[in-house]
């Protein structure tokens, strides 16, 4: 039985060994990265899936709610990222607010459809309105710019009063995205140990027991649609930057696939940091392996195949088995 | 004086009638049995009553208020709580957050999202009153999936308990129980009664006449006798029936 079980309950303070292993690694990475030939966007782009993967498993492992459209709100993150940029003016914040209220906005919406959805239901409509945000960016082309999307997005310098620090310049870009990565971790930690967060996982449980205890268990799947949505938002904005530029692909079905693969990869069902692993991994064997061959996907997609069939729990599950009796931790 | 009713209750599915024209009433203060044979309709009745199927016909009232079709959460918010046959526990959280889920009070707290689960000592001291009152305390910081079977059937009636009930729906708490344990459930069910009201289901006729005040026989999804149990003791049908000899 896979559970979420590693996750305490009376703690739930963010002061633990992974929490300092991932903040450090966080901090640390731009000195590592280029001696063990890696590369500084590499360390980027990891931060900003992992932000994407963290919130995402919130409704995938947390919820039990499998969705398979969610790169729709990571793309809607980027586009109002960029059209904020483009017409509104130049701002990190505001763009960076833009990507997270217009993600919020559009996983309310959508999270109001779903949330009495449940299974099969839900995930097929959560493809679904994953076509459509897609099928919008490519087809309103006068806001989108069609499929060549959004172009040339400026990465605004982020101003602190006595200074103002150039994000062109990957290296400053990556502490920037590692400090808001640092900041909304923690607070995802706290909510899913809060109370919020344990109701949540009860009605994965057993919905129907949460609700004859007396909880309105749609408005616990609308909320953390959102919240998941408004996180992919915020890694959204933070690639139109990486990218300087938003494209229809970034919502594609395709996407979303791949967030789904490397949480289950990862083991998002059995961790908290199950996401982090996957998100890591996939990276890795994308430029290790892609370096080695042109059909490095095959391999990464063979390596799931087998994953699924013998360790579904996931990367982190391999932890469960090497630190066994670790119910209470 | 009666605090939950049922009148004239339908409900079928498909072309199959469960209930049919069933009414009761449950007492304040008293325990209330409904017995009857498998397939007589009791755990469909005990879905309507707290709202899992809304009946097709008929009025349900309780304290006086029309609560016919509320969805379980919102009947589950006027004090009416229920245990289930088919254990529906939270099974990878530990016993103590099984209860606590249920207290008022932590509801109370749901949208929390910075808060600590057990940083309100006076909630997890209720929900260890609530494990004590039914003998599992010492297992409160167990996985609930480890508890043994007779412990999980104590738990679903404490998830129960800590809803702070006014009235309390039990669904054959005595099933899959030895006779010791049995006998163990006919104790606890003795102390709540002197603070609650009680509807239990259940087939175990010698635990039920032990226990129920009046008792209700269902039988083809209808209501076909009721009485104390010294009047249904008598009664020839009741006994027949319980006997499954009228199928």
């Amino acid at each position: 039985m896979i559970t979420l079980s590693d996750l305490s309950a009376k703690g739930g303070s963010p002061v633990t060994w992974p929490m300092g292993l991932f903040l450090l690694g966080l901090a640390t990475a731009p000195f590592w990265l280029a001696p063990i030939g890696l590369y500084q966007y590499l360390g980027i782009e990891i931060a900003i899936w992992i932000l994407f993967a963290m919130g995402f498993n919130l409704l995938f492992g947390y919820m039990g709610l499998h969705s398979f459209g969610h790169g729709a709100y990571l793309g809607v993150g980027a586009y109002a990222f960029g059209l904020f940029q483009l017409h509104v003016g130049t701002s990190l914040w505001g763009g960076l607010l833009a990507a997270v209220l217009a993600a919020t906005v559009a996983g309310a919406v959508v999270g109001l459809f779903l949330s009495h959805r449940r299974g099969i239901y839900f995930a097929l409509l959560t493809i679904g309105f994953g076509q459509v945000f897609w099928f919008s960016a490519i087809k309103l082309h006068s806001v989108t710019g069609g499929e060549d999307g959004l172009l040339g997005i400026p990465r605004p310098p982020l101003e602190l009063g006595f200074a103002s620090v150039d994000l062109n310049d990957n290296a400053a870009f990556y502490w920037f995205v590692a400090a808001l990565v640092a900041l909304v971790v923690p607070l995802l930690w706290r909510l899913v140990n809060a109370p919020f967060g344990r109701v949540l996982q009860a009605i994965r449980q057993n919905e129907l027991r949460a609700r004859f205890i007396g909880y309105e268990v749609w408005r616990f799947k609308w909320a953390t649609f959102t919240i998941s949505a408004a996180t992919a938002g915020l890694a959204g904005g933070l690639f139109a930057m990486a990218q300087e530029s938003a494209y229809p692909d970034v919502m594609s079905l395709h996407q979303s696939g791949l967030i789904v693969m490397m949480v289950l990869v990862g083991g998002g069902l059995v961790s908290f940091w199950g996401p982090v692993l996957g998100v890591i991994l996939y990276f890795i064997a994308r430029d290790v392996l892609g370096g080695l061959t042109e059909t490095w996907l095959l391999w990464y997609g063979l390596m799931f195949v087998v994953m699924v069939m013998v360790r579904p729990e996931g990367l982190a599950g391999l932890f469960h088995v090497l630190r066994p009796g670790k119910g209470r931790a | 004086m009666t605090l939950f009713a049922a009148e004239a209750i339908h409900k079928r599915f498909g072309a199959r009638v469960v209930l049919e024209n069933i009414s009761l009433g449950f007492e304040r203060d008293r325990v209330h049995g409904i017995m009857g044979p498998n397939g007589a309709g009791k755990t469909t009745c005990f879905n309507v009553l707290t709202g899992r199927h809304a009946p097709d016909r008929g009025r349900i009232t309780f304290d006086g208020r029309d609560i016919t079709g509320l969805a379980p959460q919102r009947i589950a918010r006027l004090g009416i709580a229920r245990s289930f046959q088919i254990m529906n526990l939270f099974d990878d959280t530990l016993v103590i957050e099984n209860v606590l889920l249920a207290l008022p009070a932590f509801r109370g707290r749901r949208t929390s999202v910075l808060g600590k689960v057990f940083e309100d000592a006076g909630l997890t001291d209720a929900a260890l009153a609530v494990l004590d009152l039914v003998g599992l305390a010492d297992r409160a910081w167990e996985k609930a999936a480890a508890l043994p079977y007779g412990d999980r059937r104590a738990l679903e009636i404490a998830v129960a308990l800590a809803a702070e009930p006014r009235i309390l729906f039990l669904d054959e708490p005595t099933s899959g129980l030895g006779a010791e344990a049995t006998q163990g459930l006919a104790r606890l069910l003795d102390r709540l009664r002197q603070r609650y009201t009680i509807v239990i289901i259940e087939h175990d006729m010698r635990f039920l006449f032990g226990l129920a005040d009046r008792i209700s026989v269902i039988h083809w999804g209808q209501v076909i006798a009721e009485g104390t149990p010294a009047e249904l003791m008598a009664d020839k049908w009741v006994k027949r029936s319980a006997l499954g000899e009228v199928a």
